[in-house]
């Protein structure tokens, strides 16, 4: 455990040493900002006609939506990179596990999403001065439950994809496509099938989300499904770092 | 310290070392010298853990390296021989880094203690990056004692250092080679003669000479070879040096100079010295002519090296 830590800390001050902890930064915080000033500005003027409290759902809806293009940039140098440099050999001669390792680097990135989404709670708390009595606190609570197991699963996977690949815009580009995949395609077929149709909702990234925990639903199997996305990643990395110990 | 046994490894079809048998004990420095792609790396990455063998067992500092592995590993210092290190961090991060990786306790003081052994504590707060490959080379050195392994692999540890960082090295390599096992590959002969205390040559994944550098140096060099110069022309200085009893095979060079061989054993320089002096020559030089590593293959790996 204390060694997903050490390595965890290590990638989290990494992001730090190069822009993309920044620029990832800017690129969500930048868009959900405008957001919330126009949803504030159309429910202060729909206020005066006795329209509805404005809803914060909306704007984590859009982080995770954003988090589709940008949590590929965030993992696909996590392990790809190591092995470029041959500096996969020091980690793998060192006394630490396989999964420890890969644990490790998503929990790197993970935390760097944590930190991210604790600044985004400036919009409920500010959108909560305007509305009387005050806003849902629980529909906040599950909504962010939910953004946190979709970032976890969407990082999991990537630094699964990351250890397969040595070049890191392949791992890129492969990262994007399955989520872009997941989020979009998967739940296609359902519209078509008489029967069996649920599953393909189910494997869905979106549904778990948007029609759920957003809206302050909590499922078991939403969260399971997340967690699950998440040990496939970690389980798919760690059996590729297996693999290049073996070639 | 270190027991290997019947070592294999394949990759895909090709073998790169083919049933390996060799030990080292504590406070012993083993050199593993050898050609490019002889299977030296290969080796030393399957006793750091790195890899597991095809077939075969390697114990080292008590442990199997396939079946305790993370054991192994908290046990070995190793360099790798591409050096390869984070260059967006900082010297003394990184190692601390690597130190909390191996739980060192006060593992800052353990840091300034080792950056101080490789005399690089002037630049402790320097990027990686931004240093020489020498220096990089010594931060991996210090990587590899921070936990003070009992058994210390290194992958050609002097490779692209100038010769005065070349001998603190050495000198370094040495002092840890007084307590510790130390297992290190290199391709430069006078590296091995100079620090290690038992040499395993290997040459296309086989091991084909094992024992202590003062004999196989002996058993190597069956002949001497020695090469003069004269002041001026020297068209009878071949069949002058003939003359002296037990000299083999004079040849003359194409810029006037000879070489000729004696069999070792008994010097026989001082002889040739005095007949050239009073056959009325002004004496240049006389230099013995060192065994190159690639002569010794040649006398090790028979015939086959020899078309080239």
């Amino acid at each position: 455990m204390r060694n997903i830590w050490t390595i965890a800390k290590r990638e989290y001050d990494n992001y730090f040493n190069g822009p993309l902890a920044y620029v990832v930064a800017f690129a969500i915080l930048l868009p959900l900002g405008i957001y919330f000033a126009l949803i504030m500005w159309v429910s202060s003027q729909s206020a005066a006609m006795g329209g509805p409290a404005p809803q914060s759902a909306p704007i984590n809806w859009l982080f995770v939506f954003l988090m589709i293009f940008l949590s590929p940039a965030l993992t696909m140098r996590l392990l790809s990179d190591e092995a470029r440099m041959g500096t996969l050999e020091l980690l793998l001669t060192a006394p630490i596990r396989d999964f420890e390792l890969v644990a490790g680097k998503w929990l790197g990135a993970f935390m760097l999403i944590l930190s991210l989404a604790a600044m985004t709670l400036v919009f409920p708390i500010i959108m909560n001065n305007y509305v009387t009595p005050s806003i849902d606190w629980r529909v906040i609570i599950s909504s962010y439950i939910g953004l946190i197991l979709v970032c976890s699963a969407l990082l999991g996977l990537g630094v699964g994809i990351s250890a397969i690949f040595t070049n890191q815009f392949a791992a890129f580009f492969t990262t994007l496509g399955l989520f872009f995949f997941l989020w979009f395609m998967i739940n296609l077929p359902a519209g078509y099938l008489k029967q069996g149709g649920d599953v393909f909702n189910y494997l869905s990234l979106s549904t778990h989300f948007s029609q759920s925990m957003n809206n302050g639903t909590i499922n078991l199997g939403d969260i399971v499904y997340y967690i699950s996305l998440t040990a496939l990643g970690l389980f798919v990395g760690t059996t590729a770092i297996e693999i290049r110990r073996w070639r | 310290m270190i027991k290997v046994s019947g070592l294999t490894k394949d990759y895909g079809a090709r073998r790169a070392i083919s049933n390996l048998s060799f030990d080292a004990q504590q406070g012993e420095i083993v050199g593993f010298l050898g050609p490019n792609g002889a299977g030296k790396t290969t080796t030393l990455r399957i006793l750091t853990g790195y890899m597991p063998p095809t077939d075969g067992e390697a114990i080292v500092a008590g442990y199997d390296v396939v079946e305790e592995s993370l054991e192994v590993r908290k046990r070995v210092g190793y360099l790798p021989e591409t050096v390869p290190l984070y260059t967006d961090m900082i010297v003394f991060d990184y190692l601390k880094f690597m130190g909390d990786l191996r739980k060192i306790p006060n593992v800052s003081n353990r840091v300034d203690e080792v950056l101080d052994m490789v005399g690089l504590s002037d630049r402790s707060d320097g990027y990686i990056g931004n240093l020489s490959k020498g220096m990089r080379q010594r931060v991996g050195l210090a990587q590899a004692l921070l936990h003070r392994p009992e058994v210390l692999i290194l992958d050609e540890p002097t490779i692209g250092l100038d010769p005065g960082q070349v001998v603190e090295v050495r000198e370094l390599i040495r002092e840890i080679g007084k307590e510790r096992t130390v297992l290190l590959s290199t391709h430069l002969l006078n590296e091995a003669q100079n620090i290690c205390d038992r040499l395993l040559i290997i040459n296309q994944g086989k091991i084909v000479a094992e024992d202590t550098t003062a004999n196989l140096q002996a058993r190597l060099i069956g002949a001497e070879r020695v090469i003069i110069r004269v002041r001026g022309e020297a068209d009878e200085l071949a069949s002058t040096i003939q003359q002296v009893k037990g000299v083999q095979s004079v040849e003359t060079k194409q810029d006037g100079a000879v070489e000729f061989e004696f069999s070792s054993g008994k010097d026989l320089r001082p002889e040739v010295a005095k007949k050239v002096i009073s056959a009325g020559y002004d004496l240049l030089e006389l230099r013995p002519l060192g065994m190159s590593l690639e002569e010794i293959f040649l006398e090790l790996t028979g015939s086959d090296s020899k078309k080239k």
